[in-house]
């Protein structure tokens, strides 16, 4: 079921000390709808706050794009199964050099290593199952907590 | 997402997709086709030149319509895709699936 996407989103920005980090990072907290009619919205203003006034080019702006809005989509349908009560929380650590992305639902997790491979004999002309492949192939490193419902992607500004 | 279409002198259909293809809205181009071929057109160029980004479900969107569209004995072409978007089909082996032209001038001449 979706909802209505009724509410403006609030990002959550301040700056942290990360451990590991000499410098505080800034970092951007936002909850989602489980609703995809939010996720390109969602993908815009991530962007913006990402990557506005940093030397990234538009290939990486691109990857982000792509990937973000692949993991938001994946935590909304497969992970909270659009449930309305139901969030998707999406928290990013801006550092100098790289940006990395946490997206978390509320669903039970899933297996990640036991996904099909888009490219799989059989699968080129399937309409769906590549977007666990384009992540990975996108981001510079990806990461899954053991529950397998959160994701954690990194993307080097070069 | 915007869609806007014209009719080449030739009787390809051209369908231009404006902003971003995603999870959201594919179904508004799948919508879209499906009128269009109900209303008899067969062949069709959907051309990107004003897109942003395409994410796996616009993809998928894209791998059903090519097939719905040759169920019906029609034949669907793909131009206007920018280095990054190409990358996307390259990655995923589609640029194998899709005739892939530069532009729409380019994709005409192949029909």
């Amino acid at each position: 079921m979706t909802v209505p996407h009724t509410h403006p989103l609030r990002l959550c920005v301040r700056r942290t000390p990360v451990p590991g980090e000499v410098r505080a990072v800034q970092r951007v907290a936002l909850r989602v709808p489980s609703d995809v009619d939010c996720i390109e919205e969602v993908v815009a203003v991530l962007t913006r706050h990402c990557l506005s006034g940093a030397e990234a080019s538009s290939h990486v702006q691109f990857r982000l794009q792509v990937a973000l809005s692949d993991a938001l989509a994946n935590a909304i349908v497969r992970g909270n199964r659009e449930d309305a009560d139901k969030q998707v929380y999406v928290q990013v650590d801006l550092h100098p050099d790289a940006v990395n992305i946490q997206v978390t639902d509320e669903g039970d997790g899933f297996d990640h290593a036991s996904v099909a491979g888009a490219l799989d004999p059989g699968a080129l002309d399937l309409p769906s199952g590549r977007g666990l492949f384009l992540i990975r192939h996108l981001v510079d490193d990806v990461h899954f907590n053991t529950q397998g419902n959160s994701i954690c992607m990194t993307l080097r500004r070069r | 997402m915007g869609l806007s279409d014209a009719k080449s002198a030739s009787g390809v259909m051209i369908v231009r997709v404006e902003g971003q293809l995603v999870v959201g809205n594919r179904t508004e181009l799948k919508d879209h086709l499906q009128r269009l071929l109900e209303q008899g057109e067969r062949r069709f160029l959907i051309d990107f030149a004003q897109t942003g980004y395409i994410d796996s479900s616009g993809l998928g969107a894209l791998v059903a319509l090519a097939r719905k569209v040759r169920e019906e004995g029609g034949d669907l072409r793909l131009s206007g895709l920018n280095e990054d978007l190409r990358s996307l089909f390259e990655l995923t082996k589609l640029d194998t699936l899709f005739a892939i032209s530069d532009t729409p001038d380019q994709a005409l001449a192949t029909f």
